[in-house]
């Protein structure tokens, strides 16, 4: 899934690396306001979780198998720039101790599935929620549909980039059908897994789902009479 | 892909390269897969400076080979792919071993996987011969945000404590008949990272709170002065 060295051209990882610098700049700022002075330990925690989520493999087919991204996951649980933070900092974490992904691929690894994963998760998440009915029933569906979504249009930009500076000449219409299809299928595992998994933290602590948030405000403490 | 991610790869020692200063391993680092990954593939000569270069520092850090090598495991994946891509590769065909296969698509599959192959041998050097906490340092010396230092610290310090925990789980799923990598077990997994978010956000909370209580101010002690 990771991108290693030599896989694009210099000129394709050095942009790519500006663009992961600025928006993880950008999300430094902007997850302030998601999490105040709490941003280092909780996002290093739930960064250790995406971590720990993503050792868990499921077959895909033909043998191999996949693993969970986490980006949409992250992003419903703790809001989009923390998670452009976390899924960054797994990402950072995997290249510079464990030679997992390039260290000059770590541009393009983060703007793939740190920035492109996340964002895409969550916009398709917000804009389902949208349509669907006000109640916490719709957040894990909303959800699945945004992981569904986020890992196929993150192999997309990948196929893009390999256009650009792709180090195999193989045809770009080959590289997006055998990218798309297969992550499709990955999209699918990510899809149902996301689900469960915001199912059972919504039926358990909605207040700690950053994308419920709206949905809980209006709930008011009841007091219910005991049958006599 | 398929590989695991939980390994510990520090490999203690006190070699040369072991005690230069982080941020000089860092830099040095990049520049060197920078310079390999910018190197045309037809410079045979070069990539084999390259590989005499890393296998001097290699040998310089004492870190036994095949320590290294069995790690390397993580490149498979992509190795997998480097070798389809003579077969699916525009251009004229060639001969070899009597199959036939595209000749740029030939060169180009050399080129990906010296440079990964380099890229993959030279980040494990690193990782093998620097403790987390001067890697921390040294990026916090190259001026990397603080935040960031300190959300890959947590991250560094919580990473065994969350996969022990995540550990115990399959354990007890496992012992109890149920293979998480099966589908059909797929909501009792899922059920159980619901639980390992709720766990490692909580922790977080009382990490948090524990920190604020002993006078946290949402910066950390120099790391300088620790590493």
């Amino acid at each position: 899934m990771h991108v290693p060295d030599g896989f694009l051209d210099a000129p394709t990882s050095v942009a790519t690396g500006v663009v992961a610098a600025g928006v993880v700049g950008l999300a430094l700022t902007k997850a302030r306001n998601e999490l105040d002075d709490r941003t280092a330990p909780m996002a290093g925690l739930v960064a250790a979780f995406v971590f720990a989520a993503q050792m868990i493999n499921f077959p895909v087919g033909a043998g191999t198998s996949g693993h969970l991204l986490g980006g949409a996951l992250a992003a419903v649980l703790v809001g989009p720039w923390t998670g452009v933070l976390c899924i960054s900092v797994v990402l950072l974490v995997q290249g510079l101790f464990m030679a997992d992904g390039g260290i000059t691929a770590l541009g393009t690894n983060i703007t793939l599935m740190g920035v492109v994963g996340v964002a895409t998760g969550w916009l398709v998440f917000a804009g389902v929620r949208a349509v669907l009915p006000k109640k916490l029933g719709s957040i894990a569906p909303a959800a699945a549909v945004g992981a569904l979504l986020s890992v196929p249009v993150a192999a997309t930009v990948f196929t893009l980039l390999f256009a650009i500076g792709g180090q195999a000449p193989v045809e770009t219409g080959k590289v997006f059908t055998a990218m798309v299809g297969w992550h499709l299928l990955i999209g699918v595992g990510e899809a149902v897994v996301t689900f469960l998994v915001v199912g059972s933290v919504v039926a358990a602590r909605p207040d700690l789902v950053h994308g419920a948030r709206g949905l809980l405000a209006g709930r008011e403490l009841e007091i219910r009479k005991v049958a006599a | 892909m398929g590989a695991g991610h939980g390994h510990r790869l520090h490999f203690h020692g006190h070699s040369p390269v072991h005690r230069a200063p982080a941020h000089l391993k860092l830099l040095a680092l990049l520049a060197f897969v920078l310079v390999v990954v910018a190197t045309p593939r037809e410079w045979y000569a070069a990539y084999a400076g390259y590989l005499a270069v890393l296998l001097g520092v290699v040998a310089l850090s004492r870190v036994p080979f095949g320590y290294l090598a069995k790690r390397m495991v993580v490149e498979v994946p992509f190795v997998v792919f480097a070798l389809l891509v003579p077969f699916v590769a525009t251009g004229p065909r060639t001969e070899v071993l009597g199959l036939t296969v595209s000749e740029p698509g030939l060169l180009a599959a050399w080129g990906l996987l010296a440079k990964g192959t380099l890229g993959v041998l030279a980040s494990l050097t690193m990782a093998a011969t620097t403790e987390p906490t001067a890697v921390l340092a040294g990026l916090q010396r190259l001026r990397m945000p603080e935040l960031l230092v300190q959300i890959m610290g947590f991250m560094i310090r919580y990473l065994d404590v969350v996969t022990a925990e995540m550990g115990r789980m399959m354990v007890s799923m496992r012992s109890r008949g149920c293979e998480p990598r099966s589908p059909r077990h797929w909501p009792a997994l899922a059920r159980s990272l619901g639980a390992l978010f709720i766990r490692s956000y909580e922790r977080g909370e009382r990490v948090h709170l524990a920190m604020v209580s002993r006078g946290y101010t949402g910066k950390l002690p120099s790391l300088e002065e620790q590493a």
